[in-house]
């Protein structure tokens, strides 16, 4: 439980009033841009680093007050930290040693978290000649061996490769599920908002160290509370523009303007942001004219960023097809799918609204 | 062009093994040489172009009543401090770049980086501006003339050294293997002690090896603070001069003194290239 919690070092706020619940056996997901501070987050639960203000309760103590080495939390980085002197079963037993646990248990528990991380057969080996995937799964085994109330993962996928991170994260899933008989809280930290939807706990998403939103998955996905939020939640951000709703239509600029659909009918005339995700954007002959201006090829999709005089917008392609740049290309709008925005930037009209 | 590349990469490094390698050469064949052979030209080969002798070599064992200079005495004295001084300045020097590295002192407008450059700015001065204030500081301290004496100015000159080499190991070790070590229930003194110093092997086995080269080829000091009960082999080797240079003596005392240090070397790089140590910390 973290409650009006802010750290300010420099001019900027890292963490600004930040008040948050954790239930144990919950898992959530801290979902924000590079330097957003969700790690700045992670190590003041941990305890690496004191806020400048605000407090934090945990089974009724004052866990400010309990240096870190008393507090009980585990944490695995994006960077693939482990003791590099000590072998794999070393590592993993560390801190169960620093507990002075009976040799016999300790035995049991490396086993056990060894088995769970799939790394036995390596036990002797050294960390440097293991992969960095494995080395991670060291990491994440130290930190489950030593069944923390608390359990803080910061990015801890995001520095392998593509294949590991995929496979790495349904194994997460599983750890995590098995884990939460444990009644122990975790905590990820991620950039990817794909990576938040799959792992489908409760998303909290932070930005410039305030909490935007909190909610589950599904909710923030489908009613983000910003434009920002909006942004920060889709992957390729979802398309944020000024627009005009004038007599039932939206102008997004003088040639692209549409139709509104029968539920926007209500929203009165006036200045908004529409938001339209790129998955929402499809190729339409008869549809408006925009300029290729960077096309990428993403797995079987391809991205297309497009400009028509001041309007731009990405949109994703269902298919690999290579676009030259300037190329026109016709695209049309999913009416029933778009999101306005006041223009300070509140959720206005969401398509899943009741 | 790779052949040609290959070519010069090896004739410039043959030129230069020749360039280090020769003065050793030389001092060894000189070393085996009496008075009329080394005046009598330049020969190299033994047997063939002079007569080898172990005269040189004898003078540095015989007692002076013998006319001898036996540099057993202040070869030994000059281990003892240098090992000493290196050993001390190590772990001094090795808590204080932890220290420097991790935490953030500020005292008006010094701050870490000031500290650092204070530390290597000892090293800066000439020696000779430092010799005086040394002289009277041992004095003072009735420590002239001996080897703890000695010993504490040279972990004055030492520990620089290693602060400095320390300072930079700790940077380029990840913040993050400490902050782990707490979070596994160390608190600061065993995540130092438990992690952090076993990982630092590499970096400590470098810097002891800095502290013992410039520990060991110190003359100035060792001339300065010394008068006759207590004498390092550099002041002892330099004494050898008298009105004839005795090259040959001269010669053999050189290779006596450098042997250690090559010696030492061999050893530290070993262990460097052991790989498991120097590539642990990425």
């Amino acid at each position: 439980m973290l409650n009006h919690i802010s750290f300010k070092p420099t001019e900027e706020y890292h963490l600004n009033d930040i008040s948050l619940r954790f239930d144990p056996g919950k898992m959530y997901t801290i979902l924000g841009r590079t330097l957003s501070g969700k790690t700045t987050l992670l190590k003041t639960i941990a305890g690496l680093q004191t806020p400048d203000s605000g407090s934090i309760n945990f089974e009724d103590t004052d866990f400010l007050s309990i240096p870190v080495w008393k507090r009980n939390v585990a944490m695995v980085y994006q960077q693939f930290i482990n003791y590099p002197h000590l072998n794999v079963r070393d590592n993993v037993a560390f801190p169960l040693k620093q507990r002075k646990m009976d040799e016999n248990l300790i035995e049991k528990e490396v086993q056990e978290a060894m088995e769970k991380v799939g790394l036995i057969g390596f036990e002797s080996r050294k960390i440097q000649e293991l992969s960095g995937g494995q080395q991670q799964r060291v990491a994440l085994a130290r930190s489950l061996a030593k069944k923390a109330k608390i359990l803080l993962l910061d990015e801890p996928l995001v520095n392998l490769d593509y294949k590991l991170r995929e496979g790495l994260r349904e194994e997460f899933k599983k750890l995590f599920n098995v884990s939460d008989e444990s009644n122990s809280i975790l905590i990820y930290a991620s950039t990817d908002p794909l990576e938040a939807m799959q792992l489908n706990g409760d998303i909290i998403v932070i930005d410039e160290g305030k909490i935007l939103q909190t909610g589950t998955a599904k909710d923030v996905f489908e009613n983000p509370a910003t434009a920002k939020v909006a942004e920060i939640t889709n992957d390729p951000a979802m398309n944020i523009n000024k627009c005009l709703i004038q007599d039932n239509s939206l102008i997004m600029n003088d040639s692209v303007q549409i139709q509104i659909s029968d539920e926007l009918k209500s929203v009165p005339n006036g200045k908004y942001l529409v938001g339209i995700r790129a998955t929402d954007i499809y190729l339409d002959n008869q549809g408006f004219a925009f300029d290729v201006e960077i096309s990428e090829i993403s797995g079987s999709e391809t991205f297309l960023h497009l400009r028509n005089s001041n309007l731009k917008c990405v949109a994703t392609i269902e298919e690999v097809k290579t676009y030259n740049t300037n190329e026109v290309v016709k695209i049309n709008f999913d009416k029933s799918k778009i999101y306005l925005f006041e223009e300070s930037g509140e959720l206005r009209h969401s398509p899943y609204q009741q | 062009m790779p052949k040609l590349y290959t070519f010069l990469k090896y004739f410039f490094v043959v030129i230069w093994a020749c360039f280090v390698i020769a003065p050793f050469l030389w001092a060894i064949s000189t070393s085996f040489k009496d008075f009329n052979s080394v005046t009598g030209g330049a020969t190299y080969i033994p047997w063939l172009q002079f007569e080898p002798t172990l005269d040189g070599w004898s003078v540095l064992f015989k007692p002076g009543s013998q006319g001898g200079i036996n540099i057993i005495g202040p070869y030994f004295n000059s281990i003892f401090v240098t090992l000493t001084a290196s050993l001390i300045s190590i772990v001094l020097g090795t808590l204080a770049a932890y220290a420097l590295s991790r935490y953030t002192f500020k005292a008006g407008i010094v701050k870490n980086n000031d500290i650092t450059f204070f530390f290597i700015s000892q090293r800066i001065m000439p020696p000779v501006v430092l010799s005086i204030p040394f002289f009277i500081f041992l004095s003072s301290l009735g420590l002239l003339d001996s080897l703890a004496g000695l010993i504490l100015v040279y972990i004055v000159l030492l520990m620089p050294i290693a602060v400095w080499i320390m300072v930079d190991f700790f940077n380029r070790v990840p913040r993050e293997i400490d902050e782990t070590a707490l979070i596994d229930g160390c608190n600061p003194f065993q995540a130092f002690f438990k992690v952090v110093l076993p990982n630092s092997v590499p970096g400590m086995l470098v810097a002891g090896l800095f502290c013992i080269i410039f520990g060991w080829i110190d003359f100035f000091f060792a001339f300065i603070l010394t008068f006759t009960k207590v004498q390092l082999l550099p002041v002892k080797i330099v004494a050898l001069n008298s009105s004839i240079t005795p090259w040959w003596s001269l010669s053999a005392a050189a290779l006596v003194s450098v042997a250690p240090l090559i010696i030492v070397a061999f050893i530290v790089e070993r262990y460097l290239s052991k790989g498991n140590l120097s590539g642990a910390l990425k």
